[in-house]
């Protein structure tokens, strides 16, 4: 049972191949961090688990079955910008999923769906770290918080494949570092497959269950054009993080975690 | 300290913004003067009494030969063109404008036609529009409409692409279609813009409309001017031009302050 498999999927756009090859399992409640240089794929690979761009050969399968050529419900998304709207404010945008899906010609629901999706939503809210800051629009959030609310948006659709396009690399470290904590639990507490793009090493080796990184194996100019990135390392994590359980090295987040010195002694383990 | 770190107190602020219209009516009246000392009869400039006297005549006593309030008539008849004009225009903007910004299939359909379609100059239709539609009402609506509604369309199709394709893909994850899309996503992002497009149509709006007035009319503040211009009544032009352009200021303000009320979050940093 695997929840993602990629099968030889090749990318090109007109003679420039973008990514060649690429063949892979994902199982399911696995965390995969994608990693690699600039202009590697990454975010191509991931937009065409999202259904936004098609592999030229190749498939991907969801669950068995072959991916929708659109995106849909079933895999969330968060990025670095531009994950929330604009226009609604921190409580509308985490009911908007739950509300387009319900409303089918407004939109909008009423009366005890209402109220039903309302509850829901605050809990999520309370649940990323929100409570309180319901009525803001992002436009008033933090990064940080941004970023805690696109996470909670996505998670009210229950996705099977949540996608994460460097959703925390414009972070601040100590943001970063919080934020961190709270993908860790939402990861072990939901239900979810998640794939990450990511650029920065410690993060992948912090959150993941499995580390993927994508090279051009071919580098001379004149063949730029002609060879794309494909797989070059493929990394489990040791100890086996699986979700929902803990490692043999890892204790409980400290809650007041504030304070740095109270974290200091943890650097160099697999957290 | 350096002039462009210098800013204006509020008073200050205050007195400079009235020093320019100080200045124009200071002026006014110099000229004035000098022209009525030298002809007592000129019409060019006339005196401040003789235009509040003409002034009260057209707007608070009944013209003899209809019984009307002229300025009262000619400023609701022009009005209503303008309102309808810009209300079909409007209307047409948020349909044709959002299909072709959401649609790539309308976009490549009607784009190149609507910017071909805005390039015509409206005034070198005015005479077909008087002569398919008569001399009436729809002429004057219908030639507003053209000189307006191509570039609100363009405007808002242009501010509907503009929006990051993150939101549309993000919306598709949460289970929208295109219509809730368009609807719940786009629509309420690109309000805001359409009112600040039309506040800036407002003043190519009023030029369609005095120009169809002044060719073709029974009332209407473009018409009186030009009817009066016959007889060289300044005091009838000066308030007249005055008060029109008061109207645009009004307008000009309330749609903003309508944009500033609907939607909040157009006025915070960051949020586009």
């Amino acid at each position: 049972m695997t929840a993602l498999t990629v099968e030889r999927v090749w990318k090109e756009y007109g003679d420039q191949i973008v990514l060649e090859n690429i063949s892979l399992e994902v199982a399911p409640r696995a965390f995969v961090a994608l990693v690699g240089p600039s202009g590697c794929g990454k975010t191509t690979f991931l937009r065409m688990l999202l259904g936004q761009e098609q592999p030229t050969r190749g498939r991907i399968l969801l669950d068995g079955a072959p991916l929708p050529p659109e995106p849909g419900p079933d895999r969330g998304v968060v990025y670095q910008r531009y994950s929330v709207f604009p226009h609604l404010t921190v409580l509308g945008n985490v009911m908007f999923g739950p509300e387009l899906r319900a409303g089918r010609s407004l939109g909008r629901t009423f009366g005890a769906t209402r109220r039903r999706i309302e509850d829901e939503a605050r809990a999520m809210i309370a649940e990323v770290g929100l409570a309180g800051a319901e009525a803001k629009y992002p436009a008033q959030l933090s990064g940080g918080m941004q970023q805690r609310l696109a996470l909670a948006q996505a998670l009210m659709m229950k996705p099977r494949v949540l996608l994460l396009d460097e959703p925390f690399g414009a972070l601040d470290p100590g943001i970063r570092a919080d934020i961190h904590v709270l993908m860790k639990r939402l990861w072990n507490e939901v239900p979810m497959t998640v794939v990450m793009v990511t650029h920065d090493l410690r993060e992948a080796f912090s959150l993941a269950t499995r580390v993927i990184a994508f090279e051009r194996t071919r580098n001379r100019p004149e063949e730029l054009e002609r060879y794309g990135a494909t797989i070059t390392k493929d990394i489990a994590l040791w100890p086996p993080r699986v979700a929902g359980q803990r490692t043999m090295f890892e204790v409980d987040t400290l809650p007041g975690r504030d304070d740095p010195a109270l974290f200091a002694g943890e650097s160099g383990t697999a957290r | 300290m350096r002039w462009i770190n210098r800013r204006p107190s509020r008073g200050a602020t205050l007195a400079l913004q009235c020093l320019p219209f100080a200045l124009l009516i200071i002026a006014y009246l110099i000229g004035s003067a000098i022209r009525l000392e030298a002809n007592p009869n000129d019409k060019l400039l006339p005196s401040l009494a003789t235009l509040a006297d003409t002034v009260n005549r057209m707007a608070f006593q009944p013209d003899p030969r209809t019984g009307d309030y002229l300025l009262w008539s000619d400023t609701a008849a022009s009005l209503w063109r303008l309102f309808a004009g810009l209300g079909i225009s409007t209307v047409l903007a948020l349909v044709v404008g959002l299909l072709i910004g959401l649609l790539p299939l309308m976009r490549a359909t009607l784009a190149p036609f609507v910017a071909f379609v805005s390039m015509v100059p409206p005034l070198a239709l005015l005479p077909i529009l008087f002569i398919v539609m008569g001399l009436g009402e729809a002429s004057k609506i219908a030639l507003i409409v053209i000189g307006v509604a191509p570039i609100l369309i363009r405007d808002l199709s242009l501010s509907a692409l503009a929006l990051p394709r993150e939101q549309i893909v993000k919306a598709e994850t949460l289970s929208a279609s295109t219509w809730l899309i368009g609807l719940r996503v786009v629509l309420p992002q690109v309000l805001p813009r359409l009112l600040t497009s039309l506040r800036l149509q407002l003043g190519p709006a009023f030029l369609f409309l005095i120009a169809a007035e002044a060719i073709s009319a029974e009332s209407g503040l473009g018409y009186r001017i030009f009817l009066v211009r016959r007889y060289l009544s300044m005091d009838v032009i000066f308030p007249y031009v005055a008060w029109i352009t008061l109207l645009a200021v009004v307008g000009d303000r309330l749609i903003d302050l309508l944009r500033r009320r609907a939607f909040p979050w157009s006025e915070l940093e960051g949020a586009r």
